[in-house]
């Protein structure tokens, strides 16, 4: 049963192994009104989603947002990782970091991340995230209209389809 | 004392410790995500902020007593306490991590003791303001959201 998008909260998946940074994203996410996941690892991240095991969680997250300097699986570690799932490819990335290192930064975002926010990260930067979040759901809801149209009429012009399409 | 001076108090103290340069904008930014919500958010954060800082200082005089120093590890610790430090607007802490990590990344073992020593003494100068900040207020929880509530002059 598809839910009305608009009445759903974004959920966003937070990864950092710092108590004190997972504690304030939470309460930036949570303030900005999104539901919200924090885990301390990309390991645990990637559990989260389902993509290590079989068994899949029918779990949604429209944003991942994750610390760079973590131990074993880095947030650039953990952004490849993502991009490279064809289910979860389409997630978009957000990565932070204490260290303001340029290099750094244009290989994330080079390698898919949406936006790059230096720690501590405040709640202008986090009101950047809701583009990202609403192009997904546009898109979303436009292929889904157009898809339903389809169905519900295949022999319709391409001209009436036009006048029907969203701006 | 009334509740007008205790308020006028709490501010007058908060706007010296910012300053003499002991908090930074973050601390603010921490106050004003405080809500109905999560009335204890400054303190709990503050809180986790010293129980981090406190074993970090332990973990770091420990690697500096070693016959063989790893630099490596002394500098992951110092980058967890500037992180932390930052995090909640700790500004002096902040900057002598920050001479902290030159000194392991020249593996200059006098620097470094230096360094400890320094970030050890303004972290207890913080420690001792934060904990004098939060306890000039009533202990009403209400009163707390509302004493935190207030912007600066």
């Amino acid at each position: 049963m598809v839910m009305a998008a608009s009445e759903t909260k974004f959920h966003v998946l937070a990864v950092d192994d710092t108590l004190i940074d997972r504690k304030l994203i939470e309460k930036l996410l949570k303030t900005s009104s999104y539901q919200v996941t924090a885990v301390d690892s990309g390991t645990k991240a990637l559990e989260f989603l389902g993509l290590n095991n079989n068994d899949h969680h029918d779990v949604e997250v429209n944003l991942i947002i994750t610390d760079y300097c973590m131990p074993g699986m880095t947030g650039y570690d953990l952004l490849r990782k993502i991009k490279e799932s064809s289910s979860f490819k389409d997630i978009p990335v957000v990565i932070m970091s204490s260290d303001n290192i340029p290099s750094r930064i244009n290989r994330c975002l080079e390698d898919g991340a949406e936006e790059f926010f230096l720690k501590p990260v405040q709640l202008s930067d986090v009101n950047k995230l809701r583009p990202h979040l609403m192009k997904r759901r546009t898109q979303t809801n436009v292929n889904k209209r157009k898809a339903m149209d389809e169905i519900v009429s295949p022999d319709r012009t391409r001209a009436r389809y036009n006048e029907l399409e969203v701006k | 004392m009334d509740l007008v001076q205790l308020q006028r108090q709490f501010v007058d103290y908060r706007t010296s410790l910012y300053h003499e340069g002991f908090l930074d904008e973050q601390f603010t930014q921490l106050q004003e995500l405080q809500d109905e919500n999560n009335p204890d958010f400054v303190v709990e954060v503050v809180s986790l902020f010293f129980e981090d800082s406190e074993r970090l200082l332990n973990e770091l005089a420990r690697a500096l007593e070693q016959q063989s120093i790893d630099y490596k590890r002394i500098d992951a610790h110092v980058h967890q306490l500037k992180g932390s430090s930052s995090s909640i607007g700790a500004q002096r802490v902040q900057k002598v991590c920050i001479a902290f990590r030159n000194y392991c990344e020249e593996q200059n073992v006098e620097g470094c003791l230096k360094c400890l020593q320094q970030v050890r003494h303004e972290y207890s100068l913080v420690k001792t303001k934060l904990e004098s900040l939060f306890q000039v207020r009533l202990p009403c929880r209400r009163e707390i959201f509302f004493l935190s509530k207030m912007v600066l002059p």
